[in-house]
């Protein structure tokens, strides 16, 4: 009974507009709406007293490349970690709120965050290749150190992820060369790479072309656009016109706030929100 | 705003500024270099007569060989220091490391602000009160002095310095790569064995390094814990449950001894342990240029 009331609530809260300025209704009339794979229900993260994160509601569609956008520190890096219960490291950080993957709460009591990270991957705004391991060990760390030892099996991995992240061609000679030997373009992609081999459900990308030049930026674009093929992206990106060109739909933070969540075509065409019409338009931030 | 003419003069004081300051440097790195010149050249200086083939081949034996000019020498006390060191680290290795991973890897445990005191206390507490230990836990309940009294003992001097080489040995690996160990699926135990502790490896060699160094140079917690010994045991585990030689216990015997023969000879310990310790700190260094 209870929970026929709840899902009856739930129905009803996003039916109507006015009780949540982002709803998910507004996405509906989107050609290309598919499913929610991940979803947010007030999200908020906590330093001590400090909030870095606040009651943030939206949602991830499948295969479909959601950009946060916002000035520094507003939160949009400590959202995207509290998605894979990235946080946990520190005591002194509190998550409150639902994540849900696939309808299932992801800080739920009984959930594994070491499994919830095989299904959410993580691509960093450093190229963070593992020190001292070759390029075919970096991709498939994730699976050699969980166990799998079938070598076929994971030439096969490493072949796969490493084409995936249009790395494959430049490296496929050395692959037993060490990865921190790589350009950081290479380094980035194979970061990649080594995200992909686990075959995560969703990629989260933490600004993941900040620290390359345009060249390697353009590429990992172009990746993004192929990698949403397959996977649901969350991307942080302090670059807008990045972020216009690779994603769906954007959600932009403001303050640890969430202020507008939208189509990528709206928010930059027509935003409903002051603030972030100023802020796409270089205003501020 | 400065005219030019201020300025110049500044430019002068500044170089005569400089070159004293240069200068002062200069005399604190003298002051410094001086003792360790002066140990190194006394010690060599009266040690390097006594020493010879029968020195590292010979058991030094009673007082009247060395008098009587007989072959004499402290192979036992070589072989004593080497078996006692290696027990010693491998007894502090595992708690050392477990120590330091906890210190580095798990700095929001609640346990760590205590374990960090612990750990510093036990590095400055007085070497001899852990000869004390040992010899409580161990030469008393055995009823002997053995070499593995010895061990632990320095063991005790090696655990502190071990956990914090560790420990910051494992804090130079940026905090991303573990990161980026979770962030694909990696347990955290696994991340920290897999992926830092690999990482780290100079600086662990290192880490043990010096602090073999520094165990292998402690005499006051070996007098009543390996206690000493003339002559080789005839069995290699006397070297572990019976009384055992070793350089700086050996070194302080031959010091307070009434012999002048005995003397020299402790001299030449002190080259032996000296080249020693030595030999370990520009190993540790070489390691540790290497990695940058």
């Amino acid at each position: 009974m209870v929970k026929e009331k709840n899902r009856a609530e739930k129905a009803i809260s996003y039916k109507k507009p006015e009780n949540n300025s982002h709803n998910i209704l507004k996405l509906n009339s989107m050609s290309q709406l598919s499913d929610v794979r991940m979803e947010t229900k007030k999200l908020s993260v906590q330093y001590g007293d400090h909030y870095g994160v606040k009651d943030v509601s939206i949602p991830v569609y499948n295969k479909q490349v959601t950009a946060l956008i916002g000035p520094s520190g507003c939160g949009k890096t400590t959202f995207l970690r509290a998605l894979n219960r990235m946080h946990e490291l520190n005591r002194n950080i509190k998550v409150s709120g639902e994540v849900l993957l696939d309808g299932e709460n992801i800080y739920g009591d009984k959930v594994n965050p070491v499994i919830i990270r095989r299904k959410i991957g993580m691509v960093f705004q450093k190229p963070t290749p593992f020190p001292i391991m070759s390029i075919f060990d970096n991709v498939v760390a994730g699976l050699k150190l969980t166990g799998t030892r079938d070598k076929r099996y994971l030439n096969e991995v490493c072949e796969k992820a490493l084409s995936q992240a249009a790395l494959f061609n430049e490296v496929k000679d050395r692959l037993n060369t060490p990865g921190g030997k790589l350009s950081g373009g290479q380094q980035q992609r194979l970061s990649i790479a080594r995200a992909l081999a686990i075959e995560p459900e969703v990629i989260l990308m933490d600004e993941p072309t900040s620290s390359l030049d345009p060249l390697s930026s353009m590429k990992i674009e172009e990746l993004i656009n192929e990698l949403k093929e397959k996977y649901s992206i969350v991307i942080v990106t302090h670059n807008m016109q990045q972020a216009s060109r690779v994603s769906d739909t954007t959600a932009f933070f403001y303050m640890g706030e969430l202020i507008e969540y939208d189509s990528t075509n709206k928010i930059f065409t027509n935003p409903e929100n002051r603030k972030t019409e100023n802020y796409i338009t270089g205003k501020f931030g | 705003m400065c005219s030019y003419k201020k300025t110049e003069k500044s430019l002068l004081q500044r170089k005569i500024h400089d070159k004293f300051m240069v200068a002062l440097l200069m005399i604190s790195t003298i002051v410094v270099m001086t003792p360790l010149i002066i140990i190194v050249g006394y010690v060599v200086y009266n040690g390097i007569g006594a020493i010879n083939a029968d020195f590292f081949t010979q058991e030094l034996g009673s007082p009247t060989r060395a008098i009587q000019g007989r072959p004499t020498g402290l192979v036992h006390t070589m072989v004593g220091t080497a078996v006692v060191d290696l027990l010693a680290l491998i007894i502090s290795a595992p708690v050392g490391i477990g120590a330091g991973i906890m210190l580095s890897e798990y700095p929001d445990h609640k346990l760590n602000p205590f374990l960090r005191i612990m750990n510093d206390t036990l590095n400055g507490m007085p070497a001899i009160l852990k000869g004390l230990l040992a010899f409580a836990v161990i030469v008393k309940p055995m009823g002997s002095f053995s070499g593995l009294a010895g061990g632990v003992a320095l063991a005790f001097v090696m655990i502190p310095i071990i956990a914090r080489s560790t420990e910051s040995a494992l804090m130079n690996i940026p905090w991303s790569i573990r990161e980026a160990g979770l962030a694909i699926g990696l347990p955290r135990w696994r991340v920290v064995l897999s992926t830092v502790i690999p990482a780290a490896r100079t600086g662990l060699v290192t880490g043990f390094l010096i602090a073999f160094a520094r165990a292998a140079g402690e005499a006051a917690p070996l007098l009543f814990t390996s206690f000493g010994n003339n002559y080789l045991p005839n069995h290699w585990t006397g070297m572990i449950f019976g009384p055992v030689d070793t350089l700086p216990q050996r070194l302080y015997s031959l010091a307070i001894s009434p012999y002048k023969e005995w003397h020299s000879m402790g001299w030449a310990a002190g080259i032996v342990l000296l080249s020693f310790v030595i030999i370990l700190f520009v190993i540790s260094r070489l390691l540790t240029k290497q990695k940058h």
